[in-house]
């Protein structure tokens, strides 16, 4: 049986079940979904867009399903301690592709109007809200593991800031892969930040180090009204078996400013793709990324920037460093469409590979169909300095310690753009660690262990 | 404390130093002059173990030690320190956590405990002094963004934190101008003493007027052609390399 052929009969024989344990907003694209999967399949290696991660195969395995919602025994809470001090945030837990309802009293306080919690509960209470968002820009024509996705997930994380609230406090939200059998989750998220609202969002991904293998697909729809600011860090400290499949849909209003960090510490084989669109004139982007990988690690990253009015401002970086025989890919495009004068798009997409068997695959593709435009992109594969090893290590500074040094420094700005500085000194703590080769495997939640 | 015999390296399989012969005593300053190409540079690098060269024959004594098998990171554990004709910018790395790192690494080689962050931000500022290296500079990347002559005052104030037994100063002159030449010699002396030795490396005599050497080697085609006290510098400034390839008969 073919892998999309599966998903299709067990949707068709468990769709009653599947419904069940779901909400009507999120039932009610169930079909066209699997109908979309149906005729247009997963990606393939033979599409452009696909060709450094194998879809098919991904998700080819007969993997469990958990569709009745049976309860996983663990209070999130006692395991899981945050090591990011003084960061203070607002925390929240999504336990495979289910929300952890026992929210902490301390997270329960939340200002008038803002809501957080179970997308399934949240569109079973505010329908008419939760379905002017959701499915609206995550395009399941466009890829085939955003159909599957919109076809099975029955729960994710539901986020709304009213106009003009400001959170000062950073929402983080916890997604724990836990299972003793191979197991698929198809978790999703919504955020909607009203206009002049701003709002900051940190997503981790743990998971279990169980001998079993793990498929985790996230698909996240973004909606930042006119003046918003919102930022969305997403730091990956997986397990060697788990493989993400991940999408991010931003739409973005007038003058809204939207900073997306997508940071893989730790993981498998992750594919992310970042579609971002500015809806209204004057709005901000900053989209960037890091990803450390070794042994046999793979990152894959797509991102589409749709300028599609004019005077917006994007910037895109991207940095990776590959050790062992790590494999990585960034197509990076940016589409600037007629008339979205004066856009401003700046790409640059900076690769280390630290040993000789790293592979990485880089490709900047910008369309742009305006004539006032400033753009420009920059892709680099490269080794360590040898220069600057040598400088180094002339000053005393042993060999290791100097690569460690250097390949640090390479991914410190990426760590510059985040705006958290709680963050940011934790996520520096982390990347050394990472590189000392103290963070083997996931570490930052006790579940895991 | 430094002899170095019939020393001879390579780089990319061409032959550059063809059998140095020198050896430098504590307290001692050596100039080492000569027309480019001659294998200045070279050697510095050799000194330091720049993996790029190649060692083919000879061998080099450093306080009784093998200086040739030690990595360049105990070599400069050990004592030995270069001044870069060109220092190299280290984007993302802090002066500070670059400093650090050096001196406690040299402290744990010698086994001695690491600096607390006062006492090291301490002897920072101590010895930032000695080349009037200004705060705003050890805050920032190494080297990044530096002008020639903070690049050149950032080697004399890292030469000053790691208090070396033998420095080598690759050009240390080169692109600076009046003011920056005599505070940069100015910390050279300071840093100088009975224990300690330098080589200075340079083409010109200017240099020489601020840190005067007790012995003037010409290095020419990878090999010492004449040796000879500070007068020899000034009679090279005078008169150029000729007479030198004439009594050597090349001319």
């Amino acid at each position: 049986m073919n892998a999309v052929q599966q998903y299709i009969e067990l949707y068709k024989s468990q769709k009653n079940l599947i419904d069940t344990h779901s909400s009507e907003v999120m039932n009610g694209l169930r079909d066209e979904a699997v109908a979309l999967l149906e005729s247009r399949g997963l990606p393939s290696l033979k599409d452009e867009e696909h060709r450094r991660t194998d879809i098919e195969s991904i998700y080819a395995p007969d993997y469990g399903l958990n569709l009745g919602r049976i309860e996983i025994e663990v209070n999130p809470y006692e395991v899981f301690r945050c090591d990011v001090p003084n960061l203070s945030t607002l925390l929240y837990f999504v336990v495979n592709d289910s929300f952890y309802k026992s929210v902490q009293p301390a997270a329960a306080k939340l200002p008038d109007g803002v809501l957080v919690g179970s997308l399934r509960e949240m569109s079973v209470k505010y329908p008419g809200l939760v379905s002017r968002y959701y499915g609206r820009i995550a395009d399941m024509k466009r890829d085939g593991t955003v159909a599957l996705n919109t076809a099975f997930a029955q729960d994710g994380f539901f986020l709304y800031v009213p106009d003009g609230m400001v959170l000062e406090k950073p929402i983080q939200l916890v997604n724990i892969l836990q299972g003793n059998v191979d197991f698929m989750v198809n978790r999703r998220l919504l955020i909607v930040v009203g206009k002049g609202a701003q709002a900051k969002l940190l997503v981790c991904d743990h998971s279990d180090d169980a001998a079993v293998k793990f498929l985790s697909s996230q698909v996240c729809e973004i909606f930042v009204d006119d003046d918003a600011v919102f930022d969305y860090y997403d730091m990956e400290e997986s397990s060697e078996n788990t493989t993400k499949v991940a999408s991010v849909f931003v739409r973005q209003g007038a003058r809204s400013n939207v900073l997306v960090n997508g940071i893989v510490l730790h993981n498998g084989v992750t594919r992310s793709n970042y579609y971002t669109e500015f809806a209204g004139e004057h709005a901000e982007l900053s989209l960037c990324g890091m990803a450390i990988v070794d042994k046999e690690q793979s990152v894959d990253t797509y991102t589409f920037i749709d300028h599609a009015v004019s005077h917006c401002h994007s910037n895109e970086l991207f940095k990776y460093v590959l050790n062992d025989s790590a494999r990585g890919s960034f197509a990076g495009r940016i589409l600037v469409r007629h008339g979205a004068q004066k856009t401003e798009a700046y790409q640059s997409n900076k690769n280390l590979c630290a040993s000789p068997l790293a592979k990485m695959y880089t490709k900047p593709q910008l369309e742009i169909y305006a004539d006032d435009v400033k753009c420009s992109h920059g892709a680099t594969v490269g080794q360590l300095d040898q220069n600057a090893l040598f400088y180094m290590r002339s000053r005393g500074i042993p060999e290791a310690e100097a690569r460690m040094l250097l390949m640090f420094a390479f991914t410190n700005d990426v760590i510059e753009q985040v705006r958290l500085d709680a963050l940011k000194d934790r996520l520096r703590q982390l990347v050394e660690k990472r590189f000392r080769g103290e963070l083997a495997k996931c570490s930052g939640c006790r579940a895991c262990r | 404390m430094l002899k170095i015999n019939d020393l001879h390296a390579n780089i990319n399989g061409k032959e550059i130093l063809k059998g140095i012969n020198l050896e430098v005593k504590p307290g001692e300053v050596h100039a080492i002059m000569g027309p480019n190409g001659s294998g200045k540079s070279t050697l510095s690098a050799v000194l330091t173990g720049n993996p790029a060269y190649e060692v083919t024959r000879g061998s080099v004594e450093f306080y009784g030690k093998d200086l040739l098998a030690l990595s360049p990171e105990d070599r400069s554990h050990e004592g030995l320190f270069l001044s870069f004709q060109y220092p190299v910018e280290i984007p993302g790395v802090s002066m500070v956590n670059f400093m650090r790192t050096a001196v406690n690494e040299q402290r744990k080689y010698r086994g001695l405990e690491p600096l607390s962050a006062t006492d090291f931000l301490k002897l920072m500022r101590e010895k930032r002094e000695i080349v009037e290296l200004d705060n705003k500079l050890a805050s920032r990347s190494v080297n990044e963004g530096f002008s020639g002559g903070e690049k050149k005052r950032n080697e004399i104030f890292q030469m000053a934190m790691l208090e070396p037994r033998l420095s080598i100063l690759d050009e240390t002159d080169s692109g600076l101008d009046i003011d920056a030449l005599r505070i940069v010699a100015g910390g050279v002396n300071k840093l100088k003493s009975e224990k300690n030795a330098t080589i200075v490396i340079t083409h010109y005599q200017r240099l020489l007027d601020y840190i005067a050497p007790d012995f003037v080697h010409v290095l020419y085609k990878g090999r010492i052609v004449k040796s000879g006290g500070p007068e020899l510098a000034l009679e090279l400034e005078e008169r150029g390399y000729d007479w030198i390839k004439k009594e050597l008969g090349e001319i």
